[in-house]
Parts: C-alpha cells; structure tokens; sequence
C-alpha cells in the first residue's frame, strides 16, 4: 500500500542531484524514439512499397493535418513540436504497460512541458501584441480586473500540468489499490500459495488486465492526445 | 494519539475531497451525450464535433483531477504531520 502514492525512486546521485526513475525511464524514451525514427525512415521512396514507410507517413500526415486544421496553416511549423510533444506523452504513458513507472505520472514532467506551453503562449502574446499591450491586454475590459486576468493566465499551464499528471497517476494509484485488494482477497480465502520469495496469488492473475486496458491504454493515448491539443489551441488563440 | 487523530481526519478529508468526482462525472455524461446527438443529426461533422467534445470533457475533468490531487496530498505527502 505504502509503495502505490509515493514518487519516483531516486536511482543514482551526480554530486547532490537526484536522478530519479522517470528521469532514467525518459533517457530510455529518447533512445527507443530515435531508434524506431531511423527504422521507419530508412530506404524511404517516392511510391511506398513498405509497410513502415506507409505507417511513418500516417503519423506524419495526423500530426500535420490537426496542427493545420487547430492552428491554421500559417503555423505549420509548430508540426514537429507537436509532433514530439505527442509520441513522448503517448509512449511516457505507455511504459507502463511493460512493468516501468509511467513517465507522466510526476508531476515535474508534466509541469515542465506545461511551462513550455506557457512560454511559447506568452511569447507568441507579446509577438502580437508588443511588450506594452501584452501588459495593457491584463487590464482588459476594466482596469481592477488585474489580479484576475494574472490568475487566469498561470491557471492555464497548471491545470495543463494537473490533468496530464491527475489521469496517469490516478489510473497508477487505482490499479495498485486493486492488486493489493484482489492478493487480500486471495489470500482470505485460501487460494494464495507461496513458494520461498515467490507468491502467487489466483485472483490477481487477468482481473488487472482489465483495467489496465482502460487505465494504461485507452487515457495514456488520450490524455496525451488532449494535452498536444490543448498546447495548440492556447498557442494558436495566443497569436490570434 | 495527536498523530492518529491527524491521520484518521486526513483520510476522511480525502474521501470527502473525491465527493468532487460527482461532477465531472455528470458533466462529461451530458456533453458526450450532446455530441452523439448531434453527430446523428450530421455524421459528416463527426471529426469536428469529436475534437471539440476531446477538449470541452478534458476541460470539464479538472475539478476532478484538482480533488485528485487534493486527496493524494492528503493520503501521501500529508502537510498537517509536520506541524505536530
């Protein structure tokens, strides 16, 4: 029970920072990326006559198409971006289904890639604006409404970050509860056998499965789907 | 015994935080139901109408993620232990 709500673990130290497993997990993310990049596109022709080059080209053309359709076309080279944003929350996700801690379930991911999101909205505010309407836009469409058009603005990447992180690691906390729940349930009546270090516990064998095909699967994808979509909508309003 | 009455009233705060999860529940309910209706009413603006209803459910979902995140603080980092 103790293990479920608690964070990343600390895997090795440089001096006194603490690299910690999501970080490790992300390294292994990149790698896995650039290493599936160079397979896809390797030998790539103008007719396709693989199967990777026409699956390549699928994800090129989504990412392409929604960034053309959300934030019109004169931002199309928001694409790679978007692109990115999209296979590393997918896969981050996705670990999990492989036994490692899902990459978004710390809050600090999800609030670094929601502090990129508001720097790129702010600078794309003060672009369009100038450096004295991005200040004067606050006071809009009274003056004393200040303070709550400064809420409104840093309540975007927080509730970005929240979201992302809230889903993931509530689907971890709620897959772990039912694991310890079902071997409590196994051992209760009986059909928990133990061999030395090894237990195994009858009910605990598919039941998480099940779940797991909602909770890993079906909200790692859209979640990291809503998150791509949210940066493009606030980016794409912000140079409106 | 301080200790203990802390932890007890801290996992009951949580349950009650997660009360929260009543209303993204109904809310997502009724705008997924909205957007069916609608898609059945012009199925040529199924890809519109699903991308809108993505962003308004994963708008609608954050009271529940804050409540969330207010039970999980309370479960795991609980800030009331330290000030014993």
């Amino acid at each position: 029970m103790n293990d479920i709500g608690n964070g990343p673990k600390v895997v090795f130290e440089i001096g006194k920072i603490q690299v910690t497993e999501t970080v490790v997990i992300g390294w292994l993310i990149i790698v896995a990326v650039t290493i599936l990049c160079l397979w896809l596109t390797r030998g790539l022709k103008k007719v396709p006559e693989k199967k990777r080059q026409v699956l390549a080209e699928m994800f090129v053309n989504f990412v392409n198409n929604t960034v053309k359709e959300t934030m019109g076309p004169s931002m199309m080279h928001f694409a790679p971006y978007i692109g990115t944003l999209l296979i590393y929350a997918v896969l981050g996700a996705l670990v999990s289904l492989i036994g490692l801690r899902s990459m978004t379930a710390d809050i600090n991911v999800t609030a670094t890639w929601a502090l990129m999101t508001f720097a790129l909205i702010t600078f794309y505010k003060v672009k369009h604006n100038g450096p004295l309407g991005y200040v004067k836009s606050f006071g809009q469409p009274v003056a004393f409404i200040f303070p709550l058009n400064i809420i409104s603005e840093i309540a975007t990447p927080a509730s970005m970050a929240f979201r992302l992180f809230g889903n993931v690691a509530g689907g971890m906390v709620i897959t772990g509860l039912l694991y310890g729940a079902l071997g409590a349930l196994s051992s209760a009546v009986g059909l928990s056998f133990e061999a030395g270090s090894f237990g195994f516990n009858v009910f605990q064998v598919g039941i998480p499965a099940v779940l797991s095909v909602y909770f890993d699967l079906f909200s790692g994808c859209i979640q990291a789907y809503i998150f791509s979509m949210l940066t493009m909508v606030n980016v794409g309003a912000a140079n409106e | 015994m301080g200790k203990a009455i802390v932890l007890g009233c801290s996992a009951i705060g949580a349950g009650l935080a997660m009360i929260a999860g009543i209303g993204p529940g109904i809310g997502e309910g009724y705008a997924v139901g909205k957007t069916i209706e609608a898609i059945a009413r012009q199925p040529e603006a199924k890809g519109d109408c699903t991308r809108t209803m993505f962003i308004g459910v994963a708008m609608a979902e954050s009271t529940g993620i804050y409540a969330f995140v207010v039970a999980l603080i309370l479960l795991f980092a609980n800030p009331f232990i330290g000030q014993l």
